[in-house]
């Protein structure tokens, strides 16, 4: 098990490497990144990764560009975790825009 | 079918994995697999008597390349080509062959961001397993949700007047249903046929061609339950249901497929004759229109596409 944070929320949870973090923190009844498709299709629950190791599914390139992907930026639908991370939503829950507090400002 | 528009004969679907794709709208859908052909798999319902109606193609992204609709001779898709252009917009002839087993088509793209097209033949194969002589009630070899045929797809887009022109007045769709925000209608709901439905549209500020849901009927709410079981089972992404929506009176259930786009199955609902006077769902009902028993909107239904 690793130990998920989401920046800025104060919400942390714990996910297995065969869970997307999206549903390790939906099975933990947590609520700080915005669910929607589960299916890398819809960009709702997009993230920015800060640190961490990872592995990712197939995911919408609608949602998320190539250099995109390269800054880090990812669905959490998709992401397997490898190690601890932590991570950004760039949506809260309500859908409202979160500013990008990441290494590299949007 | 004031124009000869008969239904709603298929929709392109992108996929991010095909054999994900292809166990979730065969095992747990109950499509029948009909062809393959490069990247495409090509799937139809069992009652449907055309080869296909669903077609998946692996892609980078989800949601839908175009959807088809049926008329009833040649000869119309040549009236209907002019009238398409007469009224403004850009048409391509994609000759027969271009989609397997299907004639021409007449492909446009509509002001809302999404891809139509017309067609009049396609390969007939027939009822799946039951056939049209002396035909018993069912097949015996369906599995998963049985869903007996593609029935409709809703999109999300800005300009509902563009697409309603194009529907109402240029292919003869009927308007059946709509929701009003005062005069403003945010949502439409088109047939050409006896179905409530065969397309409809949700408005969506700044959302181009996209993909909200494609739907598949089932017989009855025994069936609706039984799909939700399904879901459940095989731990597939549950948007919301089984309930009942206002609009429409169907009873249903959406999920999503494993690349995220919606999928619904139904059964029951209103049907339509063009008699019917339009029905209206105001604004301070939208909850009850669109969740008749919950009667609370629900926010990823609403803003969730592909
Ligand atoms: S929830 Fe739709 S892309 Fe992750
Ligand atoms: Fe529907």
């Amino acid at each position: 098990m690793y130990r998920i944070e989401v920046e800025g929320t104060g919400v942390e949870f714990e996910c297995g490497p065969e869970r997307s973090l999206l549903a390790g923190m939906e099975a933990q009844a947590k609520k700080a990144i915005a669910v929607g498709c589960r299916g890398g299709g819809c960009g709702f629950c997009k993230i920015r990764i800060l640190e961490g190791d990872y592995d990712t599914k197939k995911m919408s390139v609608k949602f998320v560009s190539h250099s995109e992907r390269l800054d880090g930026y990812a669905l959490s639908c998709r992401v397997f975790p490898r190690s601890d991370m932590r991570v950004v939503a760039l949506e809260d829950v309500e859908g409202n825009k979160i500013i990008d507090t990441g290494i590299i400002k949007l | 079918m004031k124009k000869g528009v008969m239904r709603a004969g298929h929709v392109q679907i992108r996929v991010l994995d095909m054999d994900e794709a292809v166990s979730h709208y065969k095992q747990r859908m109950g499509l029948l697999e009909t062809h393959r052909e490069g990247d495409r798999v090509f799937f139809k319902g069992w009652t449907e008597c055309e080869k296909y109606s669903v077609i998946l193609r692996e892609a980078d992204s989800a949601g839908m390349d175009f959807m088809g609709f049926k008329v009833d001779s040649d000869a119309r898709l040549d009236e209907l080509h002019a009238d398409l252009i007469e009224h403004g917009l850009e048409v391509d002839e994609l000759p027969a062959g271009d989609l397997p087993d299907c004639g021409r088509r007449m492909s446009f793209l509509a002001p809302t961001g999404h891809r139509f097209e017309l067609y009049a033949e396609k390969e007939v194969t027939g009822r799946h397993g039951v056939g049209h002589h002396n035909p018993e009630a069912w097949p015996e070899d369906l599995v998963g949700m049985k869903a007996t045929r593609f029935d409709h797809c809703l999109f999300h887009g800005e300009d509902l007047d563009g697409v309603y022109d194009i529907f109402v007045n240029v292919l003869g769709f009927w308007l059946t249903e709509q929701a009003m925000a005062g005069e403003e209608r945010v949502a439409q709901f088109f047939t050409c046929s006896m179905k409530e439905h065969e397309i409809a549209f949700i408005k969506a500020e700044g959302n181009t061609g996209a993909f909200h849901h494609a739907s598949f009927h089932l017989e009855t709410w025994q069936d609706v339950l039984h799909a939700a079981d399904i879901i459940s089972m095989h731990d597939i992404s549950l948007d919301i249901g089984p309930t009942r929506h206002g609009l429409t009176h169907g009873a249903t259930i959406y999920f999503f497929d494993p690349s995220g786009n919606r999928n619904e199955t139904f059964c029951g609902g209103d049907y339509f004759f063009p008699d019917h006077p339009v029905v209206t769902w105001d604004a301070d009902k939208l909850g009850k229109a669109v969740f008749y028993h919950s009667r609370e909107l629900n926010e990823r239904f609403l803003t969730v596409t592909t």
